[in-house]
């Protein structure tokens, strides 16, 4: 591996990902996880821009810190929840299932890094800087995926109607 | 020197100029605010300090200085602490993409008057205005007090509200230059190409939503003094209070900024290029325009702010989605449909 600025960078921000990730799970205070989850998603969006993905880097910092974490905030502020700390864990077999599928993954990610940087696909692609830009971006998505952008869309109607018609049920 | 050392340099002075520019403003725009307020309500205002009081800026931090920092026992001290922090940093840092001036020759150097010249400049300042949300709810979370709370989740439902017409309004101005470099959006608003004569509707769309989103009056419901003592900011004191004024006021000299670059034509003087003064000249008076359209800009944001009254939260809501966003659609719907068929 070359030191370089990129890689030092890419480090830095894995580092602080995982630092935030796992500050995320294990506070108390939900305020708290919160804002870890926002330092761990603006880390990602460094990386994002380490690829060249300039536009996915700016889409991950508009929706997820701008848009949809403030949501989970203006929940959990909603919520007002007092008795968190009193919470005990409990060990069942979701919880054991889960940790042992998390470890296999961790080992997946890491044989990926670990060929990312040795194997013979290391590096970028000599036009990875033109893949990542709005331009190129709408163009493979209206021409060559349009079928499942236009499902996406389709979805994301459903899911936006069905949540007008809850809302009106609450009121009448 | 070496060559990157010198690129380096280049763009920490921009930096510095910036920020020291854009601090002087937001000081003597809450000077501005305190004189014209006392103008529209037939009064002074403070003229005591310095001649027609224009050293009041200096006294008054001084005062902010000094002043007890107070933090409520109950708070959640780190939050607390942080939150106004977010908000500064958040309402400087969307200055770094708006150009200010065209590209100046300067010792045998191009140099870009603008300190990021990104190309995806619009949907950074949109990124950033989204963040902006969290100094307010925080602080209103963290300080414990009931009028604090209430403040942070009306902020943040207003924000979020505010924040889909300006996104959708944006996208009128995007369809129609084909860039989202606001560089480029700049250079073809050339003539009377301002995007304000192309785009009118986008134009009123976005003002109204930035006055939403800089909290300031008609829609400044967060800190409604008269139901919530000050809102977010109510158990503030010292610097951190006058960090959220100065943030407040930072934010609003940036979405001037910002209306100005999309829509006023930007550092663009109708033909200015065409007259033969020399190239420096020219960049002078370019930035000088670029300010005079701004402060024109914060001028209006302060007259509005003494002429209407706050909005109820109710209307606020109805205008937002009833009436900003189908507007913003129908908008956008035509301007496609007008670029579609030129083409």
């Amino acid at each position: 591996m070359v030191w370089t600025l990129q890689s030092v960078l890419f480090i830095v921000f894995s580092v602080v990902a995982i630092f935030a990730a796992i500050m995320m799970v294990t506070r108390r205070n939900p305020v708290t996880s919160a804002m870890f989850l926002i330092v761990n998603f603006l880390m990602v969006a460094g990386i994002y821009l380490l690829l060249q993905a300039q536009f996915l880097a700016i889409i991950q910092i508009l929706v997820y810190m701008g848009a949809i974490m403030v949501l989970f905030l203006f929940v959990i502020l909603l919520l007002n929840l007092q008795d968190e700390r009193k919470l005990t864990e409990k060990i069942t077999y979701t919880k054991i299932s889960g940790i042992l599928l998390s470890i296999l993954l961790v080992f997946l990610l890491s044989y990926t890094v670990y060929y990312g940087f040795y194997g013979k696909y290391s590096g970028m692609s000599e036009n990875s800087e033109s893949i990542g830009t709005a331009q190129e971006l709408g163009r493979s998505l209206i021409l060559n995926y349009s079928f499942p952008f236009e499902v996406a869309g389709f979805l994301l109607l459903a899911a936006i109607v069905g949540a007008v018609v809850l809302a009106k049920k609450k009121f009448e | 020197m070496p060559e990157w050392l010198i690129d380096l340099l280049i763009i920490l002075a921009k930096i510095a100029v910036v920020h020291g520019v854009l601090l002087t403003g937001v000081a003597y725009s809450v000077y501005a605010e305190r004189r014209i307020s006392g103008f529209v309500q037939n009064r002074y205002g403070p003229n005591r300090v310095g001649p027609e009081g224009l050293l009041q800026p200096l006294v008054d931090v001084i005062k902010l200085l000094m002043k007890e920092d107070i933090v409520p026992e109950k708070a959640n001290r780190r939050i607390h602490a942080m939150a106004p922090g977010i908000s500064i940093v958040v309402a400087l840092s969307t200055f770094a993409v708006i150009p200010f001036g065209d590209k100046i020759e300067l010792f045998g150097r191009t140099i870009q008057l603008q300190i990021a010249n990104v190309n995806i400049g619009i949907l950074y300042i949109l990124a950033l205005l989204s963040l902006g949300v969290y100094g307010i709810t925080l602080s209103g979370w963290s300080s414990n007090s009931k009028y604090s709370l209430l403040g942070g989740l009306r902020s943040s439902a207003q924000m979020i509200s505010y924040e889909l017409s300006m996104g959708i309004a944006v996208l009128g101005i995007i369809i129609m230059t084909g860039t989202l470099e606001l560089n480029k959006i700049v250079e073809l608003q050339y003539g009377w190409k301002w995007n304000i004569i192309l785009q009118p509707v986008g134009f009123i769309i976005f003002l109204v939503a930035s006055f939403a989103e800089t909290n300031r009056a008609p829609f400044d419901l967060p800190e409604a003094e008269q139901e919530l003592v000050g809102g977010y900011h109510t158990e503030y004191s010292s610097m951190k209070f006058a960090m959220f004024f100065l943030a407040e006021y930072a934010a609003m000299i940036v979405a001037s900024a910002v209306i100005t670059t999309l829509y006023l034509g930007g550092w663009q003087f109708p033909y200015l290029q065409d007259f033969g003064l020399p190239a420096i000249v020219t960049s002078i008076l370019q930035v000088l325009t670029f300010s005079i359209k701004v402060v024109a800009l914060v001028f209006f944001f302060i007259w509005v702010r003494w002429t209407l009254p706050r909005f109820r939260y109710d209307q606020l809501m109805d205008l937002g989605w009833k009436v900003m966003l189908p507007l913003a659609l129908l908008n956008l719907f035509i301007t496609a449909l007008v670029v579609l068929l030129l083409n």
